[in-house]
């Protein structure tokens, strides 16, 4: 079992692209960030900007031929599960690493019961008799907060509610005591009070498992209540990273400061306009020179238009890749 | 963008303030079939004798999770849905009583922008024929050379680019093409708009455009905005009033400040602390109330206050009877016996 802090996996310049018929569309252009045992890491960013595509490589499920992985290394507790067997990677999936997804309907099986859903990763991967796997099943169903779990049990996907197929989906992906969770978009689909509802019990469970947590999301609250650690992308590079507490007090890319001060936030007085970050994200086949962002940023230089920026240290643990983040910062403080 | 000058109709019309769309115990009930011979299930009470009204002008957002009937009701409005009971009045006409000739004019001065601005505009047209077809249409522009200039023109007011006229909607982004929808509204000079969830499906960045396109417009052209949305935040930095729905039944309506620094209801005060704030230091200290379970099935509400199971106020009298929306504080209308 892997001590809180151990570095439990760790994205090297992970490359991934699509076939599409405008070009290369280059989904994840060279990220590397890492998740230590037991924290909670969060991939922030609009669509496009291939938060889900990097979820969708370190479970080696990018569909090809229009999807491949070109380069990278994705070393999880040591070993890079780009060069493992599939027999041996079917193993990591669902055993070692969890995923939900944001849609449950779609991502259940509307033909198997819940029960049988639940008992299959057990029987699989741990070698349960069906009686244990039962076992287990009820006992996860009520770790999610499910009454009456025999019952349940018997019952099809399309018998549950939304909130509940979540809870489903959370209660399978703990199934076999991953290490590791990724929850795309996990509570996107929910209401508000049923979101915060799932978030809660995300937060519990992985604190009272030591699972560790990679939580894809666009919504920048959800982020600030449950994430340790924080990796801001655009246009399929990561733009900045940080502490939560760091990037939200302190965000020294422009992208991020957008990002914040564009949504109306309920605990301060309301503006008289919202500040948008104009013009619309990139065409990924079809991307600026320069930096990714730089058409639409307030802060430009004429560098930004020649040079991408590299990923550069700007405070302990704190990096961002701008020109200018050096000067956003003097900004913030002054 | 500069906002786009009055026109000369808004001057026409009354002096913001008088009641623009009055809505009286609407009701909209749909009957469930089904089961093993279609038989009749039950009646969903989708919306449940809900009154507000709106001013000229002013903004009212309708807030709720799915299923409150929210956009029932935003569709009743629009006449896209036949009411069960109750009245809608509209400029002051009862538009149960309307001819339809008087119909076809309201329809003109009603419109809507959806949630979804792909699947609301035909993908066999051009964005200029999307705007151009309403002008035709309606024999508001009838000429084909001025109807191009003022799709222009239109398109300016949405802040898009003229060239924007010859591309589909499928080469526009998501932000553009909710311009192109919000044009087409504009199209038909109208003077209420029902904005269904208008910025749900945007990205966070385009978000903030749209709304502050939505506010330029207000102001340009004298709109009224019947706002409909569950996204707390931007409901109460678009909104004058707000109306708080669940279950069909509005369960508390107040003006912007109210609501937000002094929400009585029980279930507004959950909702917003449901909402996260996005800033980890303001979370860290923050107290908030999780709702348990989960919105019951409208076939089956509970007795009395439908409220009730979830409610963390709840007493025994709460199940008798189902509470009336009063006047808890002045002008603060919540339907709860515990305020």
């Amino acid at each position: 079992m892997a001590q809180d802090g151990d570095l439990l996996l760790d994205v090297k310049n992970l490359q991934t692209q699509f076939a599409a018929s405008g070009g290369v569309v280059r989904a994840v252009d060279g990220v590397s960030w890492d998740v230590r045992a037991g924290e909670t890491v969060a991939l922030v960013g609009e669509s496009g900007c291939g938060k889900s595509v990097t979820a969708l490589s370190i479970m080696r499920l990018v569909s090809a031929p229009a999807g491949r992985i070109l380069d990278g290394q994705i070393l999880f507790k040591g070993r890079d599960l780009l060069q493992l067997p599939e027999d041996e990677m079917r193993r990591v999936r669902g055993r070692e690493i969890g995923m939900i997804f944001q849609e449950p309907m779609t991502s259940l099986n509307p033909v198997l019961t819940v029960g049988r859903q639940l008992t299959e990763p057990p029987e699989i991967h741990l070698g349960m008799s069906p009686a244990q796997s039962r076992a287990r099943a009820i006992e996860l169903l009520g770790m999610v907060g499910i009454s009456d779990p025999e019952r349940r049990l018997k019952q099809y996907p399309h018998q549950f509610s939304g909130g509940m197929r979540q809870r489903m989906m959370i209660a399978m992906a703990m199934a076999c005591s991953p290490a590791l969770i990724l929850a795309d978009e996990p509570t996107t689909a929910l209401d508000v009070t049923i979101q915060a509802q799932i978030l809660e019990l995300m937060k519990g469970l992985s604190r009272k498992m030591g699972v560790a947590m990679v939580m894809i999301t666009h919504n920048l609250g959800v982020v600030a209540r449950y994430a340790d650690r924080v990796n801001v992308m655009y246009a399929g590079r990561i733009v900045e990273r940080g502490t939560a507490r760091e990037i939200y007090a302190n965000p020294r890319h422009p992208y991020t400061l957008g990002l914040l001060r564009s949504v109306p936030r309920l605990d301060e007085p309301r503006r008289a306009k919202l500040l948008p970050i104009q013009g619309q994200p990139p065409d990924l086949s079809r991307l600026p020179p320069g930096c990714a962002f730089q058409p639409r940023c307030q802060y430009a230089i004429e560098r930004c238009l020649r040079e991408a920026p590299p990923l550069e240290p700007v405070s302990p643990g704190h990096v961002s890749a701008c020109w200018v983040a050096a000067e956003l910062g003097q900004k913030a403080t002054a | 963008m500069a906002a786009p000058a009055r026109d000369d109709r808004a001057r026409e019309e009354p002096a913001r303030g008088d009641e623009i769309l009055t809505v009286r115990n609407l009701s909209k009930h749909f009957e469930v079939t089904g089961g093993f011979l279609g038989g009749r299930r039950g009646v969903v009470k989708a919306v449940d004798d809900v009154s507000f009204s709106i001013r000229r002008g002013e903004t009212l957002g309708l807030v709720g999770e799915s299923g409150c009937g929210k956009t029932t009701t935003g569709r009743c409005v629009l006449q896209l849905e036949k009411a069960t009971s109750g009245s809608i009045l509209f400029e002051g006409k009862d538009l149960a009583k309307a001819s339809p000739a008087e119909l076809r004019a309201v329809r003109r001065k009603m419109q809507v922008i959806f949630q979804d601005p792909y699947s609301s505009l035909n993908p066999r047209m051009t964005v200029g024929q999307i705007i151009a077809e309403p002008l035709a249409v309606y024999g508001i522009v009838p000429d084909r050379a001025a109807r191009e200039v003022r799709v222009k023109e239109l398109l300016g007011h949405a802040g898009l680019l003229p060239g924007m006229a010859r591309r589909y909607p499928h080469e526009l982004s998501g932000g553009q093409r909710q311009r192109v929808g919000i044009a087409r509204a504009l199209a038909m000079e109208p003077t209420l708009i029902v904005c269904d969830e208008p910025v749900s499906a945007l990205d966070v960045s385009i978000q903030a455009q749209i709304i502050n396109l939505l506010e330029e417009l207000q102001t340009g052209f004298g709109l009224t905005y019947l706002f409909v949305a569950h996204d707390l935040s931007v409901v109460r930095h678009i909104s004058d009033r707000v109306a708080v729905m669940y279950l069909g039944k509005i369960v508390e309506i107040t003006d912007r400040q109210s609501l937000y620094e002094n929400p009585q209801h029980p279930y507004t005060k959950a909702l917003l602390s449901a909402v996260p704030i996005p800033d980890p230091a303001v979370e860290l200290t923050r107290e908030r109330t999780v709702l348990g379970g989960e919105v019951p099935s409208p076939l089956n509400p509970p007795p009395g206050c439908v409220f009730h199971p979830r409610c963390p106020i709840a007493i025994e009298e709460c199940k008798a009877g189902v509470p009336p929306l009063r006047e808890v504080q002045p002008g603060h209308l919540a339907a709860c016996i515990r305020v």
